[in-house]
C-alpha cells in the first residue's frame, strides 16, 4: 500500500473500515458522521502497523514466535514480550510515515488550535466488538508534541505484545496473523468530569433505561476502577432519574505538568458533589439515544465534559452481555386479546 | 429475638388485648366483627390504607358494606379464579382484613372457566355497561337525594290526614332510614361491578412493562395509562376557575389568607353585581363536584366541601397569585395527551419483537379501556353518594338529638347501624305512644364511653399485621388493591425486629428529589398546620388535598400504590412524592428534616 492510505481522518471512517482502523477508530470515524460531537483526529491505520512489522520482521521473525508460545507459559510469554516490546519501541519508523504522521499532527494541531492529544490503540481482532481485549491496549492522554506523538504510536503497538495481550490471544488462540493494530491520535478534551454510559441496563439488561457513570477528571479513572463513580439511572424516553448515587470521588486523574496523566486528591468540597448537573445528564441521555438509533443495537459510550460543559464522546461499542441473552419475549400476542389478563386473575401456583 | 424466617409471623390475633377501659366500646362492634379463636391460623393486615384511624361504631358499616360486594363480585359474580373475598375484623377500632384464598388447582381451574364467560363478557362490552353504570349511579344518587327530610311532626300534617294517607310520619323514619342504609349497601355492589376487572386489566399491562423493561417506573406506566379528563381532577379545576373568576370578576381582593369562607361570602355578597356573580359561579360548581369529602370516604367526620368551604377556599389565593403572575391555570389537556401518546409509541419502539409489540398493543388497549372506570368511579362512590349518606344519617342524629337521646348530632356515629335502627324504633314508639322514649336513659352514657375509648385507640399503635406469613401472596385483590406482596410484609417484620435504617422506602409515585421539614399529619383536621414548603406525611393522602399540593415540597404516605389518587395529583403537580410506606408516619417525626426522592421511592430521615 502507498504510504499515503497510512492516514485516515475520523470524517472519512465508518464501522466498514475497521479491518484498517480498527474497532475504536471506525467508531469514532461512525459518530463523526453521525453527527456526534466526537474530539477530531485520525487514525493511523494498520497498514502503517504492517508496513513497520514488515520492517521488523525482515530482521526476525515476530508473529511466528508469539504464535508458538504455548497459552498459560507465563515465562516464556515473559521473556517474548520483554523482547518483542523492546525491539518494537527501539525501531525507528520509516522515513515516508515519520514525514505523513507529523504533517498530520500538524493538521490536526491547526484545526483545533491546540497541540495536545491523545494518542489510543484500536485493534482489529476476529470479534472487533470484545470490549474487554480493547482494555488491554494502551492508551496515552496529554501527548505535548509531534515527537512524543510518534513515540506513543510504537508504544501502542508494542502494547500488542505486552504479556496481558499475548496471554489473552493465546488463551484464545486468536492468530497472528488477524491481529493488527492502528492508533488514534485525536485533540485532548480537557474532561472537567468523564466517564461512561450504557444504552441498556448493565444490571438488568432493561433497554428503557440509561445508566450513566461519572468521575471528576479523565474518564481514565473511572475505566481503569481507581474511583467510585457517581451513577445516575435514567429513563430513556422519560428522562426521570431513578437512581441518583453520588459517591465519594476521592481522586481525579489530571493532566501532569511533563505530559500524561496524574492521580489527584480531589478537594474535599467537590468529592461528595456530582460532577454532572441535570442538564448534562439530559444532554447526554439525548446523545445516547441518537447514537443507539445510529447503531441499532444497544452501546456502551464513553463521555468527557470540558470546562465549558461541551460533551464529546470518545468511544461508543455494541453493548454484548446482555444482547447475548435477549431470549424470552415479556408476552407475545394473543389470539384472545383479553387472555393476557389470566396472568394477573390465573394465579402463579 | 428474631425468630427463624421460615416461622416467623406476626402476633397471633388471640395475643392482642382490648385496650384496658374500652371493653364496652369494643363490644359493640357486630359479634361477626370480632375475631375469635379460629383467626390465629391465618394471615390478617390493618387495613390503614382505607381506615387509618380508629372506626366509630357506625363508620364500620362502610367496611361491612364495602366487604359484602366486594366479596360478592369476587366470589359469586365475576368468580376469580384464585380468590373469594375479604374477612375483616375489628379491634381496637382497627380494622384488619385477610384475604380468602383459593389454592385447590381442581376449583381453580372450574372458577376460571366461570371467569371467563363472566369477566370476559365485562371487557368485551366495557363502554356500554359502563355507561349503563353511570346511569345506575346518576338514579341511585337522585333517589337518595329525593328521600323526605326526616322529620316527626307533633300532630300529622293537616294535608295527610285529608289526602287519606294513611300511613303516620313516625312510619317514615323508618322507610327513609331503611332506604338510607339499602341505597349505601347497594351503591358498594355497584362499586365493585367493574373495580377488580379494571384493575386487573391496569395490572396486567403493568406487569408486562415491568417484565419487558424491568426498571420502567411505576409513575411511567401510569402515565401511559391514566386519562386526561377524569372526573377526579375536576374539583380543583373549578378551585382554579373560581380563582379565575375571582380576577375575571375583579373580586380577587376578597381572598386573602386567613379570611375564613363565611366572611368571604358575606362581603362578596354585598359587593354588588361582580361579587354575586363569582357567588353565583361558586354554587355551580359546588354541585355536584363540591360534592367530593376531604378524605377517602370512610369517616364520617371526612365533610365534604359543600360541608366545609374552607378547602376548597384556602386554595384560591393561591391560584389568584399565579394567575397574576401570568400562569395559566388551563390545564392543558390536548398537549398532555400527545405526550401521553408519545410515551406509548417511544416505549413501544424499544420492545425488540413484532409480537411483543402486539402483545403490548393489545395490553395497553384494554388498560385504557378500563380507565376511566377506576379513575371515575371514586367521584360518584367514595364522595358524592356518601356524603349524602352521611348527611341523611346526621338527619337522624340531630332528630334524636332534638328527642334527647344525644347530647349533640354528631353522637348518631357512635351507635352501630343496628343499634340506631333499634333508637329510631325507640323514637317511633314513643312518638306514638306518648311515652317518653328510652333512649335519652340508654345512649348518652354509651356514646360517651365509645368517645373515650376512640380517643384511647388512637393513642396505640396497633400491629401492622397478625398470624403467619404466607409463602406467597396470589390474591390479586390484596396485590392490587393494597399493594401488599411476600417482600413489602418482609420489609415490615424487619421493621418489627427494629432493624430500623434512616431510609424508608415505598412506591415511587412521582419523581423528583426534595428536602424540607416533615409535617406529620394523623388526621385530615391537622393539614391547616402545614406551611408552605412543608413535605407531608401521612398515613393516606386524599385528592380533595389537591388545593393544598401548591402549597407543600413534597408527599409521603402510608399506605398506596402508584395508582392511588394522591399519586396522580402529586404527578399532576411535578410534586415529588412517595406512598406505601407502611411506616412513614410513625418513624418520621413532626418537624424532621427529610429527602424524598421520588423517582426512586425513597425517604431519607436527615435528622
Amino acid at each position: 500500500m502507498a504510504s499515503g492510505g497510512i492516514i485516515g481522518w475520523f470524517e472519512t471512517l465508518g464501522l466498514g473500515d475497521r479491518a484498517e482502523v480498527g474497532g475504536k477508530g471506525g467508531s469514532l470515524g461512525e459518530l463523526t458522521r453521525a453527527g456526534i460531537a466526537v474530539p477530531p483526529g485520525f487514525v493511523v491505520k494498520t497498514a502503517a502497523f504492517e508496513e513497520f512489522m514488515r520492517a521488523l520482521e525482515s530482521v526476525t521473525p515476530v508473529r511466528a514466535r508469539v504464535a508458538a508460545l504455548r497459552a498459560g507459559a507465563l515465562a516464556a510469554i515473559q521473556e517474548c514480550s520483554n523482547e518483542l516490546r523492546s525491539r518494537v519501541l527501539a525501531t525507528e519508523l520509516p522515513p515516508g510515515m515519520m514525514t505523513e504522521l507529523t504533517a498530520a499532527h500538524a493538521t490536526l494541531c491547526e484545526r483545533v488550535g491546540a497541540r495536545d492529544v491523545a494518542v489510543r490503540s484500536s485493534a482489529t481482532t476476529e470479534d472487533a466488538s470484545d470490549a474487554s481485549f480493547a482494555g488491554l491496549q494502551d492508551t496515552f492522554l496529554w501527548v505535548g508534541d509531534a515527537a512524543a506523538t510518534l513515540d506513543r504510536v510504537r508504544a501502542c503497538w508494542a502494547s500488542l505484545y505486552s504479556v496481558e495481550s499475548i496471554s489473552y490471544r493465546r488463551d484464545r488462540n486468536i492468530a497472528e496473523d488477524d491481529v493488527a493494530m492502528a492508533v488514534v491520535v485525536q485533540s485532548m478534551v480537557d474532561a472537567r468530569a468523564a466517564g461512561v454510559m450504557f444504552t441498556r441496563s448493565p444490571t438488568s439488561g432493561d433497554v428503557s433505561v440509561v445508566t450513566i457513570e461519572g468521575a471528576w477528571g479523565l474518564g481514565s479513572a473511572v475505566v481503569g476502577g481507581e474511583v467510585t463513580p457517581d451513577r445516575w439511572v435514567m429513563g430513556k424516553i422519560t428522562g426521570e432519574i431513578s437512581v441518583r448515587e453520588i459517591s465519594d470521588k476521592h481522586i481525579e486523574h489530571r493532566r501532569a505538568s511533563g505530559g500524561g496523566i496524574e492521580a489527584v486528591a480531589v478537594p474535599e468540597e467537590r468529592r461528595r458533589s456530582p460532577c454532572l448537573s441535570d442538564a448534562e445528564l439530559g444532554e447526554l441521555r439525548q446523545i445516547a439515544r441518537r447514537v443507539e438509533r445510529h447503531y441499532g443495537c444497544a452501546q456502551d459510550i464513553e463521555w468527557a465534559i470540558d470546562a465549558h460543559g461541551a460533551l464529546r464522546l470518545l468511544q461508543s461499542r455494541p453493548e454484548t452481555v446482555w444482547s447475548a441473552k435477549d431470549a424470552q419475549p415479556a408476552a407475545r400476542v394473543a389470539a384472545d386479546p383479553l387472555s393476557h389478563v389470566m396472568s394477573i386473575f390465573g394465579g402463579r401456583r | 429475638m428474631p425468630m427463624p424466617t421460615a416461622q416467623r409471623g406476626f402476633p397471633r390475633p388471640s395475643s392482642l388485648k382490648v385496650v384496658p377501659g374500652t371493653e364496652g366500646a369494643q363490644a359493640a362492634y357486630p359479634y361477626y366483627m370480632q375475631f375469635t379463636d379460629g383467626d390465629d391460623s391465618r394471615f390478617w393486615f390493618y387495613n390503614s390504607m382505607h381506615f387509618p384511624e380508629p372506626m366509630s361504631a357506625f363508620d364500620m358499616v362502610t367496611a361491612e358494606a364495602a366487604y359484602c360486594a366486594l366479596g360478592a363480585a369476587n366470589t359469586r359474580v365475576h368468580c376469580l379464579p384464585t380468590t373469594l373475598g375479604i374477612d375483616y375484623r375489628i379491634l381496637n377500632g382497627r380494622v384488619y382484613i385477610g384475604g380468602n384464598a383459593v389454592t385447590d388447582p381442581a376449583e381453580i381451574a372450574r372458577r376460571t372457566e366461570e371467569f371467563k364467560q363472566r369477566a370476559f363478557y365485562y371487557y368485551e362490552n366495557w363502554e356500554r355497561l359502563y355507561a349503563q353504570w353511570r346511569e345506575k349511579m346518576l338514579a341511585l344518587i337522585r333517589e337518595a337525594r329525593q328521600l323526605p327530610k326526616v322529620d316527626l311532626p307533633e300532630f300529622e300534617p293537616l294535608e295527610h290526614v285529608r289526602a287519606g294517607r294513611g300511613i303516620a310520619s313516625n312510619h317514615y323514619l323508618l322507610e327513609t332510614y331503611q332506604k338510607t342504609l339499602e341505597g349505601y349497601f347497594r351503591m358498594w355492589h355497584h362499586h365493585f361491578e367493574f373495580l377488580l376487572l379494571g384493575y386487573g386489566a391496569y395490572m396486567t399491562f403493568f406487569a408486562f412493562c415491568k417484565k419487558a423493561f424491568p426498571e420502567i417506573s411505576d409513575q411511567t406506566v401510569a402515565r401511559m395509562v391514566a386519562g386526561m379528563d377524569a372526573e377526579i381532577f375536576r374539583p380543583d379545576e373549578e378551585v382554579r376557575r373560581l380563582a379565575r373568576c375571582a380576577v375575571d370578576l375583579g373580586v380577587q381582593g376578597q381572598f386573602t389568607e386567613g379570611r375564613s369562607a363565611a366572611e368571604i361570602m358575606a362581603s362578596l355578597e354585598g359587593a354588588g353585581v361582580p361579587g354575586r356573580r363569582w357567588l353565583d359561579e361558586l354554587a355551580t360548581s359546588r354541585d355536584p363536584w363540591f360534592n367530593i369529602n376531604v378524605g377517602d370516604g370512610f369517616y364520617h367526620y371526612h365533610r365534604s366541601w359543600n360541608d366545609d368551604l374552607s378547602m376548597p377556599f384556602a386554595g384560591i389565593p393561591g391560584y389568584i397569585r399565579l394567575i397574576q403572575a401570568g400562569e395559566s391555570l388551563e390545564r392543558p389537556v390536548e398537549k398532555l395527551q400527545a405526550e401521553r401518546r408519545q410515551l406509548i409509541s417511544d416505549y413501544r419502539e424499544l420492545l425488540r419483537t413484532d409480537e411483543e409489540r402486539g402483545a403490548y398493543d393489545q395490553m395497553i388497549t384494554l388498560a385504557h379501556r378500563v380507565f376511566p372506570y377506576v379513575e371515575g368511579h371514586k367521584f360518584y362512590c367514595e364522595h358524592w353518594y356518601t356524603n349524602l349518606f352521611f348527611n341523611k344519617i346526621r338527619e337522624f342524629g340531630a332528630l334524636l338529638a332534638q328527642h334527647g337521646f344525644f347530647a349533640q348530632t354528631e353522637d348518631v356515629f357512635q351507635l352501630t347501624h343496628f343499634e340506631l335502627e333499634s333508637a329510631i324504633v325507640d323514637l317511633m314508639t314513643s312518638w306514638s305512644t306518648g311515652s317518653p322514649a328510652r333512649g335519652p336513659q340508654h345512649w348518652p352514657a354509651k356514646v360517651a364511653e365509645r368517645r373515650a375509648a376512640i380517643k384511647e385507640w388512637a393513642r396505640h399503635e396497633t400491629a401492622p399485621a397478625l398470624g403467619p406469613v404466607p409463602d406467597i401472596i396470589d390474591d390479586p385483590a390484596i396485590v392490587m388493591l393494597w399493594g401488599i406482596t411476600r417482600e413489602s410484609l418482609d420489609a415490615w417484620l424487619a421493621a418489627e425486629d427494629g432493624n430500623v435504617s434512616h431510609e424508608i422506602r415505598g412506591f415511587a409515585a412521582s419523581s423528583g428529589v426534595v428536602e424540607g421539614p416533615a409535617c406529620v399529619v394523623r388526621s385530615v383536621e391537622e393539614i391547616s398546620r402545614l406551611k408552605p414548603g412543608d413535605i407531608l406525611v401521612c398515613q393516606v393522602t386524599n385528592p380533595t388535598w389537591a388545593p393544598i399540593f401548591q402549597k407543600i415540597a413534597g408527599a409521603v404516605s402510608d399506605i398506596g400504590g402508584s395508582m392511588s389518587h394522591a399519586a396522580i395529583v402529586a404527578r399532576e403537580y411535578g410534586l415529588p412524592a412517595v406512598v406505601g410506606t407502611g411506616s412513614a408516619t410513625s418513624r418520621i417525626k413532626d418537624g424532621q428534616r427529610i429527602r424524598v426522592d421520588g423517582g426512586r421511592g425513597v425517604v431519607t430521615i436527615l435528622q
